[in-house]
């Protein structure tokens, strides 16, 4: 990197994006460059593209050429956030306020069906699941790869209950947030004293275990192929049916609609939202409260904690199990939007999903959060193709953004109490 | 008569082959400021990191005269230690650097602020009583931050503090917890001498106007002897001197393990005497 | 007795792959503290090339196996410690000295790049390799059962121990390893006495890399199949593997390699095969907790 301290000559410059080239050329050649391909015999072949190994060659000798030195140097300084940062932290109630605005309408706009309100309902899960997970790694500097196992719990938990005990949604709910955060416990217990990394690869093992254990405990979990027919919700005990049930109100008879299957994906997208608004809530309260701080304090400097008197365990424990918590209630929701539930849902690139959307939206920024969440479900809706390139892309965004913003793109955090207006933060 | 607040009984530790602390006793009194002074890799911070529950001594007992009596030291967890009132701070500054001044403040007052919030559920409702405890640990936070001419800096991230202030930041969030005992790890190292002076006073008050024991670890010579009223002098884990501030300063061993011969000729007369006579002793 | 003796085999020849790949691992600790969650991915990587130039010599008419397999082992090892080169170079040289989680987050965002990059240029499907290598020792016993060893697991294990030696070797004697093992004592200080430490990092990722280009290899020789999903797996049993010998070790990434193969291969023996993957991660989790500096590994003092 010395590259940076004078401007280097020409031929310097030209050598080294030569040399780049050469790397890349080397990297891409095979992998890119020869595509595997099961012949008609069964045996491999090759397929050659090696047009897309000399794009790939140029882009990054011009681009290595021009920007040469200016990626690992200069960006790395800037570890504050920006002015968009600062402005929508500086704006975030306005915005808040008219996001919230704008979910509420959505149903109702003139562009909304089914398709709308459906893609909608998987964002506001996607928030929640990520205000979920800010809480273990924004706020508790957790690094939990396996999230996904508690959204699965949150989700087996409620689909089990209702086919065998034949509970609703509505007792099932907190059980399934219940089991969850046991779950969490059960983990945490013996694994949160262990150092940072250690602990990611063990929630990342825990997430693998619950999977392969939904898979091969075919008994209880239906094995690979899931469970069907889970009760769809009902509307405080009004069922969403056209033909309601003996002794039976349905939802369309109770406010004397038209019966319309709309209603059902309606009431689900207001039940997500009303979940993912319980969290928001809980989160920003619990921030400010001593076991909120404790957490920070914790991501900041554990030792300084212990000689301050904070039991770093039970600190910790206590925001794995909320955090599971709300997995599991988003888990329950997703089991009961679904109507069908199997181990494939549950795969380590959904605990990725997760956190790349906490990662890219800034680490303990709510706002952030629905903003990633919506990039991350809108980005394949838009084109489809998109789909197998979008982990590509996050792979991608989430190196950059640790090398340029570590802290998140939107990473302006508000102190929770401030001493200028005397416990009005409180 | 003194009353002792802290008592080091035959304290050792090991680490694999390495004995950093080799039998140490020494007692530390509720009315005084101790200090430990020896050279670098005398064991010094190793003996903090026993009391404040870092490490466990190989052997040894450490008597600590707490807010609920006397506790045994070494039987505790780290994060139990300061709850019985003994505050420590850290050679390399240990801030929240992400967080404000004042909430660094408040997240020492963790375990009072947890109990007021009814670990967190009466906090969810709002309860008033919870609302209250968190106005006075603001107040507590206050009166500290304004003590050491922090109050304008309150709202602003702790990493942004320049090193001095830093220092005093991080003993005002010891005093936060409420300790009966402050254990300070090198508090002037990195502080320029007007600053120094200032800590000097601040200790002094601590002792005489809060009535909070001080024990420090210091390589600052002319803090030591100015405000100390008792020191430990260890070399190579060993303890070989302890007693009055005027006594300590006069003991050959101590100037010649610590004060090294090089230093001889900055040595006051009558102490570089006794040297000498110590020297034809031997 | 004889399948008892069949699943020592195949446990020791599973877990020498483990091994190779636990080196990666622990010496990329050792050295900068960091888990590199890619590491997986490299292996992967490797094992596609392997296959890559398998196939692409096929075509070209070169089938004598031993030729075919020196130039497939050149060319894994070539451009795989390319890319362990290049992960560092870009996701982790220039998060050094940044927050805690950076490192690890990069790490993870490089796998899942490293993954899917394979997946899209490569495709989904699962890969078959025509068998290379063929054919074994057999023995049998009185009863009349049969061990057999194949030429596979005599090569795995060869080449294995081969590269362990040379290995130690250059840990024990060069200049490399010296450097090395100064960055691992202490970076600031390795610094400050001359040693090159960016180079002495980039060549730690190197050779974990190369040596998880040979695993790569061997596993695609020996199960004959490969897919763009089993460096996840293979990443964390090797990870387990590290962990359990003491990461950090050298000879403890081998030992753990062996410990963990031996354990896999006497599971799905004795027990079930489903869940043979629960047991590695089981390992690690009871490892972690009760001998968090494994068999081998030095006990780390907090520094305070």
């Amino acid at each position: 990197m010395n590259t940076a301290i004078r401007a280097p000559a020409l031929a310097d410059r030209v050598k080294d994006a030569a040399l780049a080239a050469f790397v890349a050329f080397a990297l891409l050649a095979p992998i890119l460059g020869m595509e595997t391909v099961v012949g008609p015999d069964g045996r491999l072949t090759l397929a050659f593209h090696f047009d897309l190994v000399a794009l790939g060659v140029a882009i990054v000798f011009i681009g290595r050429l021009l920007f040469g030195g200016l990626v690992a140097g200069r960006l790395a300084v800037r570890r504050e956030g920006g002015p968009i940062s600062r402005f929508l932290s500086r704006y975030s109630t306005v915005l808040g306020a008219a996001g919230l605005a704008f979910a509420v309408a959505l149903p109702f706009l003139p562009f909304s069906s089914r398709y709308v309100i459906d893609v909608a309902t998987t964002v506001v899960i996607y928030v929640m699941l990520g205000w979920g997970l800010n809480i273990v790694v924004g706020l508790a500097g957790l690094l939990d790869l396996g999230y996904v196992a508690f959204y699965a719990v949150g989700a087996y938990s409620y689909a089990l209950f209702a086919q065998w005990f034949g509970l609703g949604f509505w007792t099932c709910l907190p059980i399934a947030g219940l089991l969850a955060a046991i779950a969490g416990i059960l983990l945490g217990f013996p694994v949160l004293r262990l150092r940072g990394d250690y602990l990611a690869i063990v929630t990342l093992g825990f997430g693998e275990i619950i999977r392969l254990v939904l898979i091969n405990w075919h008994e209880v979990t239906g094995g690979p192929n899931g469970i069907a027919d889970i009760p769809r919700p009902s509307f405080f005990g009004f069922p969403f049916t056209r033909n309601p049930g003996e002794g039976e109100i349905a939802f369309h008879q109770l406010f004397g609609l038209e019966f319309s299957t709309m209603h059902r994906v309606i009431f689900l997208y207001y039940l997500a939202l009303g979940l993912a608004l319980i969290t928001n809530l809980f989160v920003l309260r619990i921030r400010k409260l001593p076991i909120g701080r404790a957490w920070e304090a914790l991501r900041e400097d554990e030792i300084a904690c212990k000689a301050l008197g904070i039991n770093p365990t039970n600190t910790k424990l206590t925001a794995f199990a909320l955090g599971a918590m709300f997995g599991g209630f988003a888990g329950s929701f997703f089991a009961t939007r679904q109507g069908f539930i199997s181990p494939e849902s549950f795969t380590f690139i959904e605990s990725a999903i997760i956190l790349a959307i906490v990662v890219l939206g800034g680490m303990g920024s709510q706002i952030g959060v629905v903003l990633a969440a919506a990039v991350i479900v809108l980005l394949p809706e838009i084109a489809r193709e998109l789909e197998t390139y979008r982990m590509l892309f996050f792979g991608a965004a989430m190196v950059l953004i640790m090398i340029w913003r570590p802290r998140g793109l939107l990473a302006h955090r508000e102190p929770t109490i401030r001493l200028a207006r005397r416990g009005g933060a409180a | 008569m003194k009353t002792p607040i802290l008592e080091v009984e035959h304290l050792s530790m090991r680490f694999g082959g390495l004995i950093a602390v080799d039998d140490l006793s020494f007692t530390a009194f509720k009315e005084d400021i101790t200090a430990i002074i020896g050279p670098n890799g005398a064991g010094k911070t190793t003996v903090f990191n026993c009391l404040t529950g870092f490490y466990r001594p190989t052997t040894g007992q450490l008597t600590f005269y707490g807010h609920f009596g006397p506790v045994l030291l070494e039987r505790l967890d780290g994060f139990r230690v300061p709850r019985h009132g003994l505050a420590r701070t850290f050679q390399n500054i240990r801030l929240f650097g992400g967080m404000s001044v004042l909430e660094n403040l408040i997240v020492a007052q963790h375990n009072a602020l947890m109990r007021a919030s009814g670990y967190t559920l009466l906090g969810l409702v709002g309860a008033r009583g919870y609302r209250q405890a968190e106005a006075e640990a603001v107040e507590r936070a206050r009166f500290w931050l304004e003590r050491m001419g922090l109050l304008e800096r309150a709202d602003w991230p702790a990493a942004s503090l320049p090193y001095g202030e830093q220092r005093k930041l991080e003993i005002a969030r010891a005093l936060c917890t409420g300790p009966k005992l402050l254990c300070l790890d090198e508090p002037a190292a990195g502080l320029n001498p007007r600053e120094t002076l200032e800590l000097g006073e601040l200790l002094v008050e601590l002792r005489d106007r809060h009535g909070i024991a001080v024990l420090l670890i210091e390589h600052d010579m002319s803090l030591v002897m100015r405000i100390a009223d008792h020191i430990v002098v260890l070399d190579y884990g060993r303890k070989i001197a302890d007693g009055p501030r005027e006594r300590v300063k006069r003991d050959p061993l101590v100037i010649k393990a610590y004060l090294g011969e090089t230093e001889e000729e900055e040595l006051p007369p009558e102490v570089a005497a006794d040297l000498a006579a110590a020297g034809r002793g031997a | 007795m004889a399948y008892f003796l069949q699943q020592l085999i195949n446990g020791i020849a599973l877990g020498m792959v483990y091994g190779l790949i636990a080196i990666g691992y622990s010496m990329v600790y050792g050295i900068i503290g960091m888990i590199n969650f890619a590491h997986g991915e490299i292996y992967m990587i490797g094992a596609f090339v392997s296959i890559i130039f398998f196939t692409l010599l096929g075509m070209l008419g070169i089938s004598w196996a031993p030729l075919a397999l020196v130039l497939v082992l050149l060319a894994a090892i070539v451009i795989t410690s390319l890319y362990g080169w290049t992960v560092e170079r870009i996701a982790y040289r220039p998060l050094r000295g940044s927050f805690r989680l950076a490192p690890l987050i990069s790490a993870i965002g490089m796998s899942i790049f490293l993954q899917t990059y394979v997946q899209v240029t490569q495709g989904a499907k699962i890969k078959p390799l025509q068998p290379v290598i063929t054919g074994g020792i057999t023995f049998t016993d009185a009863s009349g059962f049969t061990v057999t060893i194949s030429w596979i697991q005599v090569l795995i294990v060869v080449l294995t121990v081969a590269l362990m030696a040379g290995f130690t070797w250059i840990i024990a004697k060069t200049p490399l390893g010296r450097a090395q093992r100064a960055c691992a004592q202490d970076l600031k200080m390795a610094a400050l006495c001359g040693v090159d430490v960016d180079r002495t990092i980039s060549l730690t990722f190197v050779i974990g890399a190369a040596l998880a280009a040979v695993a790569g290899l061997m596993a695609t020789l020996y199960y004959g199949v490969i897919d763009f999903f089993i460096g996840f797996l293979a990443g964390v049993k090797a990870f387990t593997a590290a962990v359990l010998g003491g990461i950090g070790s050298i000879p403890g990434a081998m030992l753990g390699g062996l410990v963990l193969g031996l354990v896999e291969a006497f599971w799905s023996g004795y027990f079930s095969i489903e869940y043979k993957d629960v047991a590695a991660f089981t390992i690690l989790v009871i490892v972690l907790i009760f001998l968090p500096t494994g068999i081998l590994g030095q006990p780390e003092v907090e520094k305070v």
